[in-house]
């Protein structure tokens, strides 16, 4: 990988509009050595060896979505290389791999391939361009005569050069090409994206092969695990450092401040070591008050009385559209704090030297990764090598990084390469939580009873300031996409609309999760948009088919209405809902079949349908494989999933008691993947938001009692049925 | 010094007995395909089979290991057992990190049972959490590899 940046300088600037690109000149491969045996590296993303092996560099984070597949196929299409021929490599972390619009290694929002779809396409262009050159100066002939076949260039009369028999030329690719985005190829052109290839992952992922940052093992190594204080903001006062320091296997017990590392020879004496830690933090920090039962209560209070914060967004005239409404409709939802549950606790290895430093780690966010090291160590950045793993489970847990924070500390203060993990009931007591939310909706009408207005007020703590910092909270002037996403009705031709948010700054640990704003926003708006369809006496379907402000909307309605059969009543007790939802540009209609005990309040879902449309889908089967998990994790969330707060303490510690959906409770689930234009849009975060309003509108179906209260507890449910 | 079998390799441990087996598994041994999920038998990504059992090797001290045959995955990996050809083919693992717990789990399941129905997959399978959501590709890949073998 250090010979993959040797060669290379900043390889694309984003220009500030967005997703235009201009290319920069890579000066340095003029003053390359020829070497006919040595892989040709024609830029940062990809090296071809004489065999004709092809190297190309993945610079996303892999945690289970298929991005270290996708981009690299990218790259191969334009190149117009052989899928067969190439081999993946994690990239460095180097500014050539930049994502367009973040400007940095990082993978959050679903955005990754939208991110990646013009550089990593003109990096496997500009390495078709090169190869192109090369073997029309080989024959003497005119550059603009020649033209590749997969994994070979053709001339004007049949003679054929292979990718890697131009690599064994030795060439000197000389200044990279320019290549404009109408350069690259059109949709209809494409032999590779659009068609499923075998995960690059999937066969390690398959024989315990894969290696994630807990898996490093490094001559010398220590394991360490870290007890955080409870409450951001709380520092360690006293602990029984002797007691901790005495037991078996114990090397070092080092305050960090907001916590307590222990150190030792095995990750077994270390945990138990830390069953023995007792700690007495500071009872100063802000958080401390927190508590979710009492604080809903203070939300709602602020909701019916305050004024909100920030307009989040607004069109029209919502406060005309409110007066001059034939009906209006309001109703209050709430939903917890949540935990990410992903199944490999945090941690990170790292090795610290006066003149190096070095860090293992599965993050999203490795540019941030890299910065933080080389700012903790001193060291410059060029110093600091960032080894990017796989992750077990992301869902935007791993864009926050003081987990290396912690890891570069203790290994520079006890000079020995050290491996991080936290124990599972420390990595549940120093979760980054979905805020707790409540949300009052109010909806205006006309006298055909269609949705002419929405005003949608949310009250929560916002992510912004915790995991960007004041500057980007001011720049962006307050306004918080991640708790406010999916707080409009885009796709229903609403004209007038107003979404605010009311700060509750109270210290909460919170995060961006899988779905952000949009796992409640959704939620509330489309249990609504199905009761005032069945107050008309309206079926929910046809309503929304009616207010569809697209032939894309009215499409993915009729298409899972037809896989669900959604007009045949169903027996058993069973009844079905629907709900559409947005996720960016993509669009998803979800119907659940469910049954309801009335009993202990239980809902059992038997059946999901999802008609999803992503854009142009480039690996279809991934798509549905992403639809499937997060529609899983909006049914856990929906069903399951709750962290209470009690003194501004997580009360729950461990699987047995923060539950997340089982094989055994998890419905069918049918995903067809429809198809719209030529470009990729959002994938990974599409299926969890319509999960929930759609078992919701299916026991307002069935009842004709409303919840709003996520999770859908039973003790939810029984509260409802009684209502 | 405890003794045991491992992947068919006697080995001994002097760790302390009450250590988990994963631990020596995973930093004594060097077999990382077990992973450290919960620590308390609630979510399976540590399954192992001793004595051809299906075991949360998280909450099995050393002590229970002695004399005993384990099987990790890395054994079903080098014999290219159905279960993980059937991994592969049905697209299952998404982050991947639970996966050896789940086909530890699977492989314990059809041992004793072939042609398993879904519900008797679903209940078998119940205590292996995967947080991706990959639980319809799992039942798909086990019904696919009792129908190969």
């Amino acid at each position: 990988m250090t010979q993959a940046m040797k060669f290379t300088r900043r390889g694309f600037m984003a220009a500030s509009a967005g997703l235009t690109f201009s290319m920069t000149f890579v000066p340095g491969l003029a003053g390359q050595a020829k070497a006919a045996a040595a892989p040709l590296q024609i830029n940062a993303w990809v090296t071809i060896d004489p065999e004709g092996q092809i190297t190309i560099f993945a610079p996303a984070a892999e945690m289970g979505q298929g991005v270290q597949t996708v981009v690299p196929l990218l790259v191969a299409e334009e190149m117009d290389a052989e899928w067969e021929d190439v081999t993946v490599r994690t990239a460095p972390v180097a500014a050539a791999f930049n994502h367009a619009m973040f400007r940095g290694q990082y993978t959050v929002a679903s955005l990754t391939v939208r991110g990646y779809w013009i550089p990593a396409r003109t990096a496997g262009a500009q390495v078709r361009a090169v190869l192109m050159q090369a073997a029309a100066n080989e024959w003497g002939v005119d550059p603009a005569e020649v033209s590749t076949e997969p994994g070979v260039v053709v001339g004007p009369s049949g003679q054929r050069l292979s990718y890697g028999e131009i690599a064994a030329l030795g060439v000197e690719p000389g200044p990279l090409p320019e290549i404009a985005p109408e350069d690259l190829k059109p949709a209809s052109a494409f032999r590779l994206l659009g068609k499923d290839v075998t995960r690059v992952d999937m066969r390690e992922k398959s024989t315990g092969a894969a290696q994630y940052a807990s898996d490093i093992q490094l001559p010398d190594m220590l394991y360490a695990t870290v007890a955080r204080s409870p409450v951001t903001g709380q520092t360690v006062e006293r602990f029984n450092e002797e007691e901790v320091a005495g037991r078996d296997g114990i090397t070092h017990v080092i305050s960090l401040g907001h916590g307590v590392a222990i150190v030792g020879e095995s990750t077994a004496q270390v945990f138990a070591a830390r069953e023995a830690l007792e700690v007495d933090w500071s009872q100063d920090a802000k958080g401390l008050s927190i508590n979710s039962d009492k604080d809903r209560e203070e939300y709602l209070e602020r909701l019916h009385t305050g004024e909100p914060d920030v307009v989040f967004s607004s069109t029209g005239d919502i406060k005309a559209a409110l007066e001059g409404a034939a009906s209006t409709v309001t109703k209050e939802f709430f939903t917890e704090y949540l935990y990410h549950a992903q199944m490999e606790p945090m941690g990170a290895v790292a090795h610290v030297t006066a003149e190096a430093a070095e860090v293992w780690t599965g993050t999203q966010w490795q540019s941030m990764a890299l910065n933080k090291t080389a700012t903790i160590t001193g060291l410059d950045p060029e110093q600091v090598k960032i080894h990017q793993l796989y992750m077990g489970g992301g869902f935007g847990r791993r864009a926050h990084t003081e987990y290396i924070d912690d890891v570069v500390t203790i290994a520079k203060e006890v000079g020995r390469p050290v491996k991080l993990l936290l124990r599972r009931e420390d990595d549940v007591a120093s979760a980054r939580m979905r805020p707790l939310t409540v949300q009052r909706v109010t909806m205006a009408l006309d006298e055909g009873g269609r949705i002419t207005g929405l005003h949608h007020a949310v009250a929560c703590e916002p992510v912004s300031p915790y995991m960007y910092g004041p500057a980007r909270w001011e720049a962006d002037a307050g306004k918080d996409l991640i708790t406010m996403r999916g707080s409009a009705l885009p796709h229903y031709g609403v004209e007038h609309q107003e979404a605010v948010h009311f700060y509750e700054m109270r210290g909460a640990r919170v995060a961006a999760y899988r779905g952000i704003g949009a796992g409640y926003t959704k939620f509330a708006l489309e249990t609504m948009v199905d009761q005032i369809a069945r107050e008309q006496g309206r079926d929910p379907l046809d309503y929304r088919l009616d207010m569809a402000a697209s032939d894309r909307v009215r499409n993915v309605l009729s298409r899972v209405a037809e896989m669900s059969d959604w007009s045949r009543v169903r027996e058993d007790g069973r009844g079905l809902g629907l709900a559409f939802t947005e996720y960016g540009e993509s669009i998803i209609g979800v119907v659940a079949e469910i049954s309801v005990n009335q009993e202990n309040g239980r809902i059992t879902v038997h059946h999901l349908w999802a008609a999803a449309e992503a854009g142009f889908p480039l690996q279809p089967d991934t798509i549905r494989a992403q639809v499937e998990g997060g529609m899983t994790f909006g049914l856990s969330e929906t069903l399951k999933e709750e962290i209470t707060v009690v003194g501004g303490q997580i009360q729950q510690a461990n699987f047995y008691d923060y539950e997340v959906m089982r094989m055994d409770e998890m419905p069918e689930i049918e995903v067809e993947i429809l198809r719209h234009g030529d470009m990729p849009t959002e994938v990974g975060e599409l299926g969890l938001p319509p999960v929930a309003p759609a078992i919701a509108n299916a026991f307002h179906g069935m009842t004709g009692k409303t919840l709003n209260h996520l999770p859908l507890s039973p003790a939810r449910v029984l509260a409802a049925l009684e209502a | 010094m405890i003794k045991f079998t491992i992947n068919g390799r006697q080995v001994s441990s002097a760790a302390a007995e009450d250590t988990p087996l994963l631990w020596v598994i995973r930093d004594e041994l060097g077999l990382t395909g077990t992973k450290y999920g919960c620590g308390v038998a609630a979510c399976g990504a540590c399954t192992v089979h001793l004595d051809g059992v299906a075991t949360r090797s998280c909450a099995t001290p050393l002590s229970m290991a002695e004399g005993t045959e384990i099987t990790t995955i890395e054994a079903l990996a080098s014999e290219d057992h159905p279960l993980v050809r059937a991994w592969v083919a049905e697209q299952v693992a998404q982050c991947g990190y639970c996966q050896s717990g789940q086909i530890m789990q699977a492989a314990d399941l059809l041992a004793n049972n072939p042609s398993p129905s879904r519900d008797e997959i679903r209940s078998h399978m119940a205590g292996n959490i995967c947080r991706c959501g990959t639980y319809p590709r799992i039942a798909r890949a086990i019904e696919r590899a009792a129908q190969e073998g």
